[in-house]
């Protein structure tokens, strides 16, 4: 029979070098079911039979956060065979709140103080025997970066496993709290066996509402609570934490001591240069031009013009050897095995070209993600947060969402996966949703197709489209917080700021492994199907009455085109309601770059630069220069490509709250673009018709929401979040 | 009353009181900011929010606004 252990343990404390260990390459990475909290799974090295479950850092119990929710439900609900409870010596007190809780679940603990070789070289020390005594557990000294006592850890855990003996929790509370959690257990149901018993009454005590729905017998115990919240004068949830603290407190003394007083550790020095009053910005400006300059500019550039234009598409050279590209290569072997027209069509235009596309993205986002397993890992991302959370709270978005939208600027997909660094749920699904609206190196082309042509290449239009797109991030983040979907979820914003540590070569690679894969995997399923669909429709045709495959100059009689004569008068009340720019647009969605090459086709030029300028003419002729920005920014703001929207996809984890991603994005983007094409013909041409009353009402919604809806008091009086946030857990209350 | 978003930077306070409730406060107190604990306010954000303090020996940042249910002395 398997033994499955949890490992559990704050946020910080060594957990992932420890499971990473322990388990080598044998590690399963997926999501919770119907959340995006990842969850990690291996078999321990060296025991087939033993399954190492690493359980999400968390700092409590409570229900408040959802990674708490999850651990928990698996601590509960699958009752692991034993708890490898790490704890950070560095950092022991508040380590050790965590282990109270875990010691009353009714499941075997072995606590491993990690980081030992710190606590050593500080001069202090911890006494694990005194420890393992006062709290009833084995105690080993590990350090997981360097590989001591794990293996010892493991196996004491395993012993215990198979020994099923359940840990009594050997600490007490204040008698006058222990005799109520006394009363409470008696009334607690036969179907609660007896080692679970104390852990259901602290939670029944503490009003915990999500515990008492999964219980089968709820007892009232209002008249308990109600006597024990008089004599303390406080509530019964506070209390209980109080009480833990106060008994760490109380052994605390014995098991450590502090060897040298007051001085200042190398993570504190450094901290007062990073985060210094007045040297933090221009350091923080600095990290990030280093992380987009390398990341977006040079060696991403690189990696995904390789990528691209080499690997997927005319070949690359290799230390001076003509390497052809993988397009060329199979049309040759296609062409060799007289394959038939139609699927060399597809294999080369419609899945070569449109996950090579997708794929060639990876390069540039293995070393983003290489930068930012790193920044993560030495601390430095707590810090950004700290750095950035006075501006973007205002818009709902988290400090760290800084990261995400600055390397949306090079390319979305990273962008939204880079996303994955901010813990909070909320926060995050904001992030990934606005983060496509900054214009991205894709668009450009765009943006200088229609500066070329319609405006005589206007100096103000790219930083316009950049206005837009900032624009567009801090008015949905003002409107979408009032709305349900994110306004239910309270999160304070209490972080720890970790101590600064070199992280290990080997955990960055696997951190940016883990999320390269991930995405890649996406590539291959909805982006594939995606774009073998765009390649069909873009291919066949009606031609003369007969269905047939297309020739490349034949697109005006794609069923492509056919649906973009049916569905172009939906841009009529934008300005460009003909079926070339409908094609246009649903082209982009494979690639934003697409959008150029496809008014080339359309205009009959086989081949255009990359700005489109032998077309300039052309397009200058069929729309007013107000349609053509309205084009444009209907197409910065809408549904990202594939590459894009499959990330979204991966990150949310969560098809309603993708679509609802997708139709913001698109809705967001057709109601700016009518504004911006009804009043600029207002303006321009004073005509006024009905679209323009349809686009005033719509103006008119969406300044409501902005203004009327709080955006006063949002900027002048910043702490008012914290009020509403007062509002929210009142409800809660009420609800329990 | 003193609350903790007063404390001046390099001052070390006393916790006398929580106020507030719900998840903010069981975050504050899971934090490991209980009565009776010291907190030694170590610096403020170069954009003047959040905080950065120091309790139970490591580093917590809170904004200003969570700061002001704590009271101190």
């Amino acid at each position: 029979m398997s033994i499955k252990i949890a490992l559990a343990g704050n946020p910080n404390c060594g957990k992932t070098t420890l499971f990473n260990a322990l388990t080598g390459s044998n590690q399963f990475v997926g999501n919770w079911p119907g959340v995006t909290v990842e969850k990690k799974e291996g078999k321990l090295k060296g025991h087939k039979d033993v399954i190492i479950m690493d359980l999400p850092g968390i700092y409590s119990l409570s229900p408040y956060t959802l990674e708490e929710v999850v651990a928990r439900n698996y601590l509960i609900g699958e009752r692991p065979d034993a708890i490898l409870n790490i704890v950070d010596g560095t950092n022991i007190e508040r380590n050790l709140y965590l282990s109270t809780q875990l010691m009353e679940l009714g499941i075997p603990v072995i606590m491993a103080v990690n980081m030992m070789d710190i606590v050593e070289k500080n001069g202090d020390r911890i006494h694990i025997d005194r420890l393992s005594k006062k709290l009833g557990c084995e105690v080993v000294e590990i350090s997981a970066l360097k590989g001591t006592g794990i293996e010892k850890a493991a196996q004491k855990a395993i012993t215990l496993a198979n020994q099923k003996n359940i840990a009594i929790p050997v600490h007490k509370f204040a008698p006058e709290v222990e005799s109520v959690l006394d009363v409470v257990e008696q009334k607690l149901g036969s179907d609660i066996v007896k080692e679970q018993k104390r852990f259901f009454a602290i939670k029944l005590l503490e009003k915990d509402d999500k515990i008492q729905s999964q219980m089968k017998l709820v007892p009232d115990i209002s008249k308990e609570i109600e006597q024990i919240e008089k004599l303390f004068d406080d509530d019964t949830e506070s209390i209980i934490t109080n009480e833990r603290y106060v008994y760490i407190s109380s052994i605390i003394g014995e098991c450590y001591t502090k060897g040298r007083k007051d001085s200042l550790t190398i993570s504190d020095k450094i901290d007062r240069i990073v985060t210094n009053r007045i040297l933090a910005l221009p350091i923080f400006a600095v990290v990030m031009f280093i992380v987009y300059y390398v990341s977006v500019t040079t060696v991403g550039t690189w990696a995904t013009d390789w990528a691209n234009d080499g690997l997927f598409g005319e070949g690359w050279s290799l230390f001076g050897l003509e390497v052809p590209g993988i397009p060329i290569l199979l049309d040759s072997a296609l062409t060799a095995i007289g394959c038939a027209d139609w699927l060399h069509g597809l294999i080369l235009d419609g899945i070569v070209a449109g996950v090579g596309a997708v794929l060639g993205f990876v390069p540039q986002m293995l070393v983003l993600f290489i930068f930012l397993a790193f920044l993560e890992a030495c601390g430095y991302m707590a810090r950004v947060a700290f750095i950035m959370d006075r501006i973007f709270r205002k818009f709902g978005l988290s400090g760290k969402s800084f990261i995400p939208m600055l390397i949306g600027t090079g390319c979305g997909v990273p962008g939204v996966m880079a996303s994955r660094t901010i813990e909070n749920d909320r926060d995050r699904k904001m992030t990934i949703m606005t983060t496509t609206f900054i214009p991205c190196g894709a668009k450009l082309p765009i943006i200088a197709l229609i500066a070329g042509a319609l405006f005589g290449g206007a100096w103000w239009v790219a930083p316009s489209a950049y206005f837009v797109g900032i624009a567009a991030i801090i008015c949905s983040g003002i409107i979408l917080k009032k709305t349900k979907m994110f306004a239910g979820d309270p999160a304070p914003f209490v972080m720890e700021l970790p101590s600064y540590h070199m992280p290990t070569v080997g955990n960055v690679l696997r951190s940016m492994w883990e999320r390269g894969w991930s995405f890649i995997k996406k590539a291959g399923t909805i982006i594939l199907l995606s774009t073998i669909v765009v390649w069909f429709t873009t291919f066949f045709g009606w031609v003369d009455g007969q269905f047939r495959m297309l020739e490349d100059m034949e697109i005006d009689h794609s069923i492509l085109a056919s649906i973009g004569s049916l569905v172009s008068w939906i841009f009529i009340p934008l300005g460009w309601g003909d079926w070339k720019s409908a094609v246009a647009a649903i082209t982009g969605l494979v690639a934003k770059e697409n959008v150029v090459g496809t008014f080339g086709i359309l205009f009959g030029f086989a081949e255009v630069a990359e700005d489109g300028t032998e077309i300039w003419g052309t397009l200058a002729g069929s729309m007013t220069a107000i349609a053509a920005y309205s084009f444009l920014v209907f197409n910065l703001l809408c549904a990202p490509c594939f590459a894009a929207m499959g990330a979204i996809k991966r990150e949310m984890n969560n098809a309603k709250w993708f679509w609802f991603a997708i139709g913001y994005q698109t809705a967001l983007a057709y109601v700016v673009s009518m504004c911006v094409y009804q009043f600029g013909t207002l303006f321009t041409t004073g005509s006024f018709g009905i679209l323009t009353v349809v686009a005033l009402l719509f103006f008119l919604g969406f300044i409501y929401l902005l203004f009327f809806l709080g955006f006063i008091y949002l900027l002048f009086r910043p702490y008012k979040e914290s009020s509403s946030l007062k509002l929210d857990t009142k409800n809660f209350a009420r609800a329990k | 009353m003193k609350t903790l978003k007063d404390v001046s930077c390099g001052e070390t306070v006393k916790v006398t009181k929580l106020t507030g409730e719900g998840p903010v406060k069981r975050r504050i107190m899971d934090m490991g900011i209980t009565k009776g604990v010291d907190i030694f306010v170590r610096k403020v954000a170069p954009l003047g929010d959040p905080i950065e303090v120091m309790v139970r020996g490591y580093e917590l940042s809170l904004r200003k606004a969570d700061a002001e249910m704590i009271s101190v002395e």
